[in-house]
């Protein structure tokens, strides 16, 4: 039982790290990045890869996937996705839907879909009886340390409050003589960046193969409509729920059934509280 | 009108006569032209006409081929067992439609795909109902494979013609019109006197009926389904992309969008299958990029008049 | 008739609409033309888009001839026979003029299918002066225009009372006079009019009847010359400057009597 909480608090906290990316493009741009599973699972592979070649810990790949995810998000927003984001739902949705189709066949063509283990063997803490693995411990304690990062990002620099002003008044941002454009460009960016990071981390606790790319895209949806767009806080709220909801649901239902629950939550929420609990109302 | 008409009788002529004058291979192929020309109308009622983007269409194909399957290896008659696959899809699509019709926009879409994911989850469960992941077997129609082949081209045209004589009604009546006002301004609508929560869910519950149909043919045609495959994610990102190609909210854009898309699919990439999913993207980017309107909605004049400029430059 | 109980409505805290009541259009008085008026915020808006169902009232009752319709949805409340128009217009904008007047028929104005719909509608957009710009699209509009379109939308939907929400916001003189014969020749064929108005010249030419909401709540309710000065409207809303030309007027007036 305690194991079961211990393991999701873990899990919450790199799911949190997760979804906060994708929450802030979608609060933001008004734009599911349908790509951002693949995204993940393409920072671990790349992580995967070099550790492999190298024996670096991936933990030091951190700073530089991080930054090269950020230039790729940030000129795939302003070169192609920029020109579609006044469009209807239908169109973005299905615009960022091909481009993960295309990122997705990428990478099972050239890495395969085996799934590819980091295996650093740094064994594990037991505290009454409690197993905490160290590499899921660490990915946590990361996850936890880069959103809040982001956090302070938002709240405390230029950039940040403009991308904060942007998701609450676009038209009020750009009559204050924010750049629009720019700021999607980098909140995209950014939101590609976390993605890496959380691919890095994702890569040190778990084995990596496309088949979950998909996966991982859908708790980010159930995260964000749990705990609402564009917020940290909230996504910090909706991985530590959904990290619990899976491990409790593991416990009694079994593994195979966690997500289930965690997507059957999603759609009574959509009914009765699509905004979250920390969520914005006025997006959709 | 008239010219879709027209145009729609001319493929449907077209497809029915495959079978006199050309071998199984073509008669495979129009089966899937009619098959996906039926689908994709029935996505145009919410997604085309309504303007709520669903992508829940893989949600009632899977539904219609397990039920379908189900009663049929259950011993109950074919037509009928297609018959009763696509009522159950429709309620369905009705009590669905009632709770995600609430949210709009991507709140509709990510709950449309979640559904198709629960689905298929449920689905690889609940293997003493369904089979399983290891899917389901179903009993191949006798006749031999001339017979057989004949038998489901007709019953997919069927299904494609009746989706077809469904949007005419649709496109010509007070519910369409009320549908068309809804996509356009929803509170307007409301403000209007039009009971927007009934004609969403009278939508939704249409878009399911004939994916319900066609799902249960499938099964009963192929033999076999598993759920990767009935509740394919695929197939519910192909079929929104044929109306957008054709011409969302047309009469005859989903038929259109259909036909170049199987053809496209049949001649270009069945010769890359390892690159499929990739060049379906690529499609997904050209389209959105140069056709926003679909094939239909081509300023043709304009369009002309470029590439007379052109020349005369 | 529209009778309004004691009706509040709150917004997380914040009544938005405060036990608010009156009657319009009672026996005897239709056809009245009533003006809703009060600073930015007072509730105007909220207080009309209750009654139509738009919001649900948090308490209060809403009776439209006789019936109690508190519960009802827009929808519900339109093919009733209550129709209101938006402060910013709301038209269906890939439609043609036509086409949208044509849904009003269609949905609430009784019209038996869309042909008969059509020719209604026809009938209305003369009735505004929009006739020959039947086939344009509504997208196209200039400001005016579709507040026109608006106007006709909501008659085709054959009300008996009618709610219009700063109908003349952005008109010059000009196309308010004409708004204003309008108005007058809507009411003249015994539809009741509340209209929510900033120009205390369209209130006092136009309106039997005024009701001033400050912060939710009602706070004066009268001929207009009286309501005008009333201390606790000046205070709120028209402002004692105004209130001395008013004045200013009134003795003008009596001593060329």
């Amino acid at each position: 039982m305690l194991q079961a909480l211990a393991n999701g608090l873990m899990l919450g906290g790199l799911y949190a790290c997760i979804a906060v990316g994708f929450s802030l493009v979608w609060g933001v741009l008004n734009i599911i990045n349908m790509m951002y599973g693949s995204l993940i699972i393409f920072a671990g592979y790349i992580t995967y890869f070099i550790w492999y070649g190298t024996k670096l810990t991936p933990i030091v790949l951190l700073l530089p996937v991080t930054i090269a995810m950020f230039v790729f998000g940030y000129l795939l927003q302003y070169l192609v996705i920029n020109r579609v984001v006044k469009r209807p739902v239908l169109t973005t949705l299905t615009l960022t839907f091909g481009l993960d189709m295309i990122l997705y066949n990428f990478m099972n063509s050239f890495f395969e879909a085996t799934p590819r283990r980091i295996s650093l063997n740094w064994g594990s803490f037991t505290i009454a009886d409690i197993v905490l693995p160290i590499d899921r411990l660490v990915a946590m304690a990361l996850a936890f340390i880069l959103t809040f990062l982001l956090y302070l990002l938002l709240r405390a620099s230029k950039v940040g409050r403009a991308i904060v002003a942007v998701r609450m008044d676009r038209d009020a941002a750009s009559l204050m003589g924010i750049q629009i454009p720019q700021i999607y460009a980098i909140t995209f960016g950014l939101g590609a960046a976390m993605a890496g990071a959380c691919g890095v981390l994702f890569a040190v606790a778990f084995p990596v193969t496309t088949n979950i790319s998909g996966l991982l895209l859908g708790k980010a949806f159930v995260i964000c409509v749990i705990g609402g767009l564009g917020s940290v806080p909230g996504a910090l709220i909706g991985g530590l729920a959904l990290g619990l909801i899976e491990s409790f649901g593991s416990h009694w239902f079994g593994p195979q059934n966690a997500i289930t629950i965690g997507f059957v939550l999603m759609l009574i929420l959509l009914m009765v509280r699509p905004t979250g609990l920390l969520g914005v109302k006025g997006y959709e | 009108m008239n010219k879709s008409i027209t145009a729609f009788l001319v493929v449907f002529i077209s497809l029915a006569a495959m079978p006199f004058i050309a071998d199984n291979y073509f008669v495979k192929l129009a089966t899937f032209i009619a098959m996906y020309s039926a689908l994709a109308l029935s996505w145009n009622f919410i997604g085309g006409f309504t303007g709520y983007p669903s992508f829940a269409t893989a949600a009632f194909i899977g539904l219609g081929s397990y039920a379908g399957a189900i009663l049929q290896n259950a011993g109950i008659n074919l037509i009928i067992a297609w018959v009763l696959a696509s009522i159950i899809t429709i309620i369905f699509a009705a009590f669905l439609g009632f709770a995600i019709l609430r949210v709009k926009g991507h709140y509709f879409a990510v709950g449309s795909i979640a559904v198709v994911e629960l689905l298929r989850l449920i689905t690889s469960s609940w293997s003493s109902f369904t089979g399983g992941g290891d899917g389901l077997n179903v009993k191949i129609m006798e006749g031999g494979p001339d017979f057989a082949g004949r038998v489901f081209l007709y019953a997919m045209l069927a299904v494609m013609l009746l989706a077809f004589l469904t949007t005419l009604w649709v496109d010509r009546s007070k519910f369409g019109f009320g549908l068309k006002a809804i996509k356009q301004n929803e509170d307007a609508a409301d403000m209007v006197g039009i009971n927007v929560t009934v004609y969403k869910i009278a939508a939704f519950s249409l878009s399911a009926v004939f994916c319900g149909t066609v799902g249960a043919i499938y099964a009963s045609w192929i033999g076999y389904i598993a759920p990767v495959d009935a509740f394919s994610i695929i197939t519910t990102l192909k079929v929104p992309v044929m109306v957008l190609l054709g011409g969302e909210g047309t009469v005859f854009g989903p038929v259109l969008g259909a036909l170049v898309f199987v053809l496209l699919e049949e001649s270009v990439w069945a010769h890359f299958l390892e690159a499929n999913q990739a060049i379906l993207g690529l499609v997904i980017v050209f389209l959105i990029f140069f056709l926003p309107g679909g094939i239909l909605k081509i300023n043709y004049r304009k369009l002309l008049a470029k590439i007379q400029g052109v020349k005369g430059a | 008739m529209l009778e309004v109980r004691n009706l509040t409505k709150n917004f997380g805290g914040i009544a938005a609409v405060n036990n608010v009541s009156f009657t319009i259009g009672a026996e005897g008085n239709k056809g009245e033309i009533v003006g809703l008026i009060g600073p930015n915020g007072a509730g105007k808006t909220t207080l009309i888009n209750v009654i139509t169902g738009v919001h649900p009232a948090t308490s209060g009752d809403i009776f439209f001839e006789g019936r109690d319709i508190t519960k009802q949805k827009p929808w519900q409340c339109a093919r009733s026979g209550l129709a209101r128009t938006f402060q910013i217009v709301q038209p269906f904008p890939a439609m043609t003029v036509l086409e949208n007047v044509t849904a009003g028929a269609l949905f609430s104005g009784g019209a038996s299918n869309k042909l008969d719909a059509e020719r209604i509608a026809l009938g209305h957009l003369e009735f505004v002066g929009l006739a020959h710009e039947a086939q344009r699209l509504a997208s196209t509009l200039t400001l005016p225009s579709r507040k026109k379109l608006e106007l006709a939308k909501s008659l085709a939907m054959n009300p008996r009372v009618l709610m219009l929400d700063e109908v003349n916001a952005g008109l010059n003189t000009g196309e308010i006079d004409k708004a204003l014969e309008l108005m007058n020749a809507i009411a003249a064929s015994g539809i009741t009019i509340l209209i929510v108005e900033h120009l205390m010249k369209v209130v006092f030419s136009l309106c039997q009847k005024v009701l001033v909401l400050h912060h939710g709540e009602l706070i004066a309710e009268g001929a207009p010359r009286e309501v005008a000065k009333d201390a606790k409207v000046v205070e709120a809303y028209l402002g004692h400057k105004f209130a001395s030309k008013l004045q200013k007027m009134d003795a003008g007036a009596s001593s060329n009597v």
